[in-house]
């Protein structure tokens, strides 16, 4: 019987103090109890489950943590932060993985959700609030054309019959606050 | 009892009935809810993904509001309230907020809807407007991630078995189920980019529900409600799964224990029919 053997790690401590300088999280203190990985709702979806992605992180394999599908999987219900005994904020951790992986780009079978946060976030930087009806409707849109939309029509419309959508976005005095929050956060990421 | 109020994008929209049932209720509890003037997103799930700083402003902005109005701050989104909570922390460690040079005081609370109302009322000023109780009902009280978690960040106690919302509801005369789902994810967070997901999760819960012996769930988070209330008929035409499960916000269900002539409107908004089974128990 032929086996192949796994990929070689090539351990990589930069990264690992990469991680930890940027989530502000010590991930060296993981031992592996994978308490993390039993109580996450979503282990079974995920292709690296939590206490290896951190172990992953641990080794300094970076791309093994960066492509993998968990950090888009995970829906940051926190249930591995609250339980961690050596108090990782593993969802937190997470949220790192994915900024880094949003600025090294994100390969295409992994693209909704990013597409999902960024125009989420482009609704409260145009009206303050996020404008739901509108938000949905660019989403469906941007991430699956006139198919996407066409798929979430009857749910909308059902939506609109019992009165659950605001139609016209607020207008706030605040806006150009919230414009100025945004402009600030982008002009550090880019410094 | 004044405090100040943070809605929250979806209480103005998809979460419409737990807006106007919780002004209702606080009414009849003579709470009076100053809205926070001007207020703004507080970033929801999406900023802390994608900016650690740009998470922070976009909710301390509101909380520095909230101190100038010198109140508590109640909160009933759970999303919101974990953002808001988040940042009140950054400002209590001092962090500076971004165009406002002043530090934070940390003089008011943010507190989360159900947990205001229970620990400020408790359970016999709750019994006490009682006029309908609510026998008949066995509901569960499904809390969701965010009303409690993570402890270090909202100050829960009992992260792993909350009970405001089990109290209100015992107050309310419900015959409330146990059941080990209380603060099980329900991947709300997943259900527009990974709806194949969430909906293995939403079935989950509404199987335990049902096996814990109840006749509906009672919610108090917006995701968690439009999760769990609008994809049952999805489920029913995809797996052949009939729950026909109505999905209360605690608020709801206060309201019409309280005999609130509103009850009609909020539940016309539910997706999943949430009148009938007030009906056959003479409720409505």
């Amino acid at each position: 019987m032929a086996t192949t053997a796994p990929p070689a790690i090539v351990p990589g401590p930069a990264f690992r103090r990469q991680i930890q300088q940027l989530s502000g999280e010590k991930i060296s203190a993981c031992f592996q109890c994978e308490k993390c990985t039993n109580g996450c709702p979503l282990a079974f979806a995920m292709d690296v489950v939590p206490h290896r992605l951190v172990h992953s992180l641990q080794l300094g394999a970076l791309n093994e943590a960066l492509d993998s599908d968990t950090i888009w999987v995970c829906a940051s219900c926190e249930t591995c932060t609250t339980r961690c005994p050596n108090d990782i904020d593993i969802a937190h951790v997470m949220d790192t993985l994915r900024q880094l992986s949003v600025k090294s780009g994100v390969k295409e079978s992994q693209k909704q959700v990013p597409i999902f946060h960024s125009t989420f976030l482009s609704s409260i930087r145009t009206f303050g609030r996020v404008h739901e009806a509108s938000m949905a409707l660019l989403f469906a849109f941007r991430s699956n054309g006139i198919t996407g939309v066409r798929n979430q029509a009857g749910l909308g419309l059902e939506m609109v019959r019992k009165g659950k959508v605001r139609v016209v976005p607020h207008r706030l005095r605040a806006g150009r606050q919230v414009k100025d929050i945004f402009r600030r956060s982008e002009r550090k990421q880019g410094a | 009892m004044k405090v100040s109020y943070y809605p929250g994008c979806s209480l103005d929209g998809t979460a419409r009935e737990y807006g106007n049932s919780f002004r209702e209720v606080a009414s009849s509890l003579t709470i009076e809810l100053e809205e926070l003037p001007d207020w703004t997103c507080c970033g929801a799930s999406s900023a802390h993904v994608t900016d650690d700083g740009l998470a922070f402003s976009l909710a301390a902005r509101n909380l520095m509001i909230a101190d100038r109005l010198g109140k508590d701050l109640v909160v009933p989104c759970a999303a919101c309230y974990r953002r808001l909570k988040q940042a009140e922390k950054g400002l209590i460690e001092r962090r500076p907020v971004e165009g406002s040079p002043g530090k934070y005081p940390n003089k008011i609370h943010v507190k989360h809807s159900a947990d205001f109302i229970w620990e400020a009322c408790g359970e016999k000023a709750i019994r006490g407007k009682v006029k309908r109780p609510l026998e008949g009902l066995k509901p569960v009280c499904y809390y969701g991630c965010l009303t409690v978690r993570p402890p270090k960040v909202t100050g829960a106690q009992n992260p792993e078995d909350p009970q405001a919302l089990d109290g209100i509801m015992k107050s309310l005369g419900a015959n409330v189920k146990n059941w080990s789902y209380k603060t099980d994810c329900c991947g709300g967070n997943l259900i527009l980019t990974r709806p194949e997901l969430a909906k293995k999760l939403v079935r989950q819960l509404f199987d335990m529900a049902l096996e814990a012996g109840a006749n509906c769930v009672v919610v108090s988070c917006p995701m968690c409600h439009s999760n769990l209330d609008t994809r049952q008929k999805e489920i029913l035409r995809e797996n052949g799964d009939r729950y026909d499960l109505p999905i209360y916000y605690f608020t709801e269900l206060m309201g019409l224990a309280f005999d609130e002539r509103s009850i009609g409107k909020w539940l016309s908004g539910h997706l999943t029919d949430a009148r009938t089974l007030l009906r056959q128990q003479g409720l409505l």
